[in-house]
């Protein structure tokens, strides 16, 4: 059947412009918030910056109903397991955020404990620089994030499952 | 029923655990057994680290303690230090320290307000109590840039003047919070959801909260008066007049009642602040390497979270020797398992709520 | 800060009561900075805190403080001293025991008395290493079970020994 599709890339084309325009303007956030950056992303859901806009503003407790992992706040070494099976819980398709300077690459904390950066532990997408970052910085993150979505290619994914990993 | 106990476990993740907590419930039915808070995941080596930093450089990172209110923290270390090394803080700042200590502790309560209410399941209030917040926050960053990890009290006195420009602004946020308060409270105080899933759930004694070493509105809401704003007047608290709220029964409804008077009291001081502004510099000079004399130092202050105390002993260089930092929400957190006992294990998250913990401090 | 600094009558007062009970076991007593600093043996802990409590009205132990004097140990001095800030309400009135540890010793758990005390034990355990007899379950708080080594000794690096993760 692929093979029938590769010589359609137009329909290919619109059926990833379509799947990614409705993966962008509705992720779920699976708010990992761990530390001070957690607060800032709680208020960048709430009333004033308002992340509903986006369609974002549907903070999933459990990480089976989440598509977007926002990591937020320092990672311990004591944390990272936890982190790591968080991420595999979540389904495919799947994105994180770095938020932070904790999240990113230990923050101010180079110390026996602190995990230098959560990129060790899970892939990311997009690292959003702060201490923390403010909740403006956080959506022009998630919009950075949106872009990237709306240029990947989930048919090729959906066609051969082995192009997930290459992503 | 036959007796039968599960083990439940909630957390490290967990949107009600106020951060990475992991509590051990053991539960027979709904009913708690017992509660065993497991710490440690968001332990930073924080007080190794400052070991090695000079005075001024721990001071940016006690704002990460409790980020809820970053200010507390500063004033509290830098307090000790200047005990420590005899640095006098000229008046205006200790006027302008009170103005910013307390607008953080109301931004703090408004947070913890939000949380709480969120938590039991009043989700409008988490957005009430955060749009609340917000006009704090951007007085804040007015001042000096930041809202959350603000870094606006430094050893010897506050980073900028309070702007003429600012006064006015803050008057008019302090008239503000109170019409969000009776909204707030127009929405909770009589609800019968609310009151059922507050009154007589979580209690504790005056004896029992003393001898667990509870202290800060959790205490008080057990009917004991110990605040470190009048026991201990630092920063010139003791030239104002407010009060300090009390509860009677020691439950969850009564830590709420106390914390939201609290930020009664607080626009009160801020007021009384405002208006009595001394004039003058707005830091003493301290030489940019800080060294202190070997000597050792234990200062308390009355934090929102409780009372927040730190340990310095110095050795002669630009380093400290150690720093020890007395954490109100570790002490708190110990008399969880007493405050849950016996109460259904929905009640945990309400309990957890009430005691108004913040895992930065916690661990550190 | 005037108020912090100066000397208070109510210190005098614990002082001289201290002195008149335990005047052998006190190494040194200190009043500054607002606060009562006294030294004492190890073995004489569970007396003073006992005293301090039931007689005195202490009814406050804020915290537990672990110095480790790795630099002063090698003339024989042992390795950690162990502070407890203790404290009456209301009124604030504050007093500092210091006991010295060795590196292999154990102190009677101040459990017994204070309760505020369990934590801040396991605390001073999983960071320093010290032993406190009589604590109900003496295990790590912060770091993982299975972590090797005491993280605020002197003697350990700021970034950990193995890499961690």
């Amino acid at each position: 059947m692929s093979k029938a599709f590769e010589k359609a890339p137009f329909l290919l084309a619109k059926a990833d412009a379509f799947i990614t325009w409705a993966q962008k303007n509705s992720l779920w956030p699976f708010g990992s918030g761990l530390a001070c950056c957690a607060i800032e992303m709680i208020a960048t859901a709430a009333a004033r910056y308002d992340i509903a806009r986006f369609g974002m503003e549907l903070f999933r407790a459990s990480p089976r109903q989440a598509d977007l992992f926002i990591v937020a706040g320092t990672v311990t070494n004591k944390m990272a397991p936890v982190i790591r099976r968080l991420w595999e819980q979540m389904p495919d398709p799947k994105w994180s955020l770095a938020m932070g300077n904790c999240a990113i690459g230990g923050g101010p904390f180079p110390t026996y404990s602190v995990l230098q950066g959560v990129d060790k532990v899970i892939p990311v997408d997009v690292y959003v620089a702060g201490c923390p970052p403010t909740p403006q910085g956080l959506i022009h993150g998630l919009m950075i994030l949106q872009k990237k979505i709306a240029l990947s290619h989930p048919t090729k994914e959906i066609l051969d499952p082995d192009a997930r990993h290459n992503r | 029923m036959a007796f039968k106990e599960i083990d439940l476990n909630m957390g490290p993740q967990h949107p009600s655990t106020h951060g990475v907590l992991r509590l051990k419930l053991a539960v027979d039915n709904e009913v708690v057994l017992r509660v065993e808070p497991v710490l440690g995941y968001l332990h930073r080596g924080m007080e190794k680290l400052w070991e090695n930093l000079t005075y001024t450089q721990v001071v940016p990172l006690t704002d990460r303690l409790d980020y809820l209110a970053s200010l507390s923290n500063n004033l509290g270390y830098v307090l000790a230090v200047e005990n420590l090394a005899g640095i006098e803080v000229p008046k205006r700042a200790q006027y302008i320290r009170v103005v910013l200590a307390e607008l953080q502790r109301q931004a703090s309560h408004l947070a913890w307000l939000g949380f709480m209410a969120n938590d039991i399941g009043a989700m409008s209030i988490l957005l009430y109590g955060f749009e609340a917040r917000e006009d704090i926050l951007d007085i804040f960053e007015e001042y000096c840039g930041a809202r959350l990890t603000v870094h606006g009290i430094r050893i010897g006195g506050v980073v900028h003047d309070l702007d003429a420009a600012l006064v006015p602004r803050i008057r008019t946020v302090l008239k503000a919070i109170p019409k969000r308060l009776r909204d707030i409270r127009a929405l909770l105080d009589e609800n019968r959801i609310w009151k059922g899933r507050t009154v007589g759930v979580g209690l504790i004694t005056a004896g029992d909260a003393v001898g667990y070493g509870l202290t800060g509105p959790a205490l008080r809401a057990s009917g004991v008066a110990w605040d470190m704003r009048k026991d201990i007047p630092y920063s010139s608290y003791g030239d104002f007049a407010f009060d300090v709220p009390l509860g009677e029964n020691g439950d969850v409804y009564d830590r709420y009642l106390v914390r939201l008077e609290e930020i009664c009291q607080s626009i009160r001081i801020v007021g009384q602040a405002l208006d009595g502004l001394p004039s003058g510099e707005f830091s003493s000079k301290v030489p940019r390497t800080l060294k202190i004399p070997p000597g050792e130092v234990f200062h308390t202050i009355e934090a929102p979270k409780g009372v927040l105390g730190f340990y310095v002993k110095s050795n002669g260089t630009d380093k400290p020797e150690r720093v020890k930092m007395k954490s109100p929400s570790f002490i708190n957190l110990q008399s969880l398992e007493h405050m849950c006992k016996g109460n259904l294990f929905s009640d945990v998250v309400g309990i957890l709520g009430s005691l108004d913990i913040v895992l930065g401090e916690i661990d550190k | 800060m005037p108020g912090t600094t100066a000397d208070r009558p109510e210190l005098r007062r614990t002082s001289e009561a201290l002195a008149g009970r335990f005047a052998d076991a006190l190494l040194s007593s200190v009043v500054e900075k607002g606060e009562l600093a006294v030294r004492l043996r190890k073995d004489d802990l569970a007396a003073v805190l006992h005293f301090l409590k039931d007689e005195l009205g202490f009814n406050a132990l804020e915290d537990i403080i672990v110095l480790d004097n790795l630099c002063a140990a090698g003339e024989g001095r042992p390795r950690f001293s162990v502070l407890y800030q203790l404290c009456r309400f209301p009124g604030a009135v504050r007093v500092r025991l210091a006991v010295e540890v060795g590196e292999n010793d154990a102190v009677a758990s101040a459990f017994p008395v204070y309760r505020s005390a369990d934590w801040a034990e396991r605390e001073a355990f999983d960071m320093f290493g010290v032993r406190f007899e009589g604590h109900p379950g003496l295990r790590r708080i912060y770091m993982p079970d299975d972590f090797e080594g005491h993280p605020l000794r002197k003697d350990f690096p700021l970034a950990g020994r193995d890499g961690g993760v």
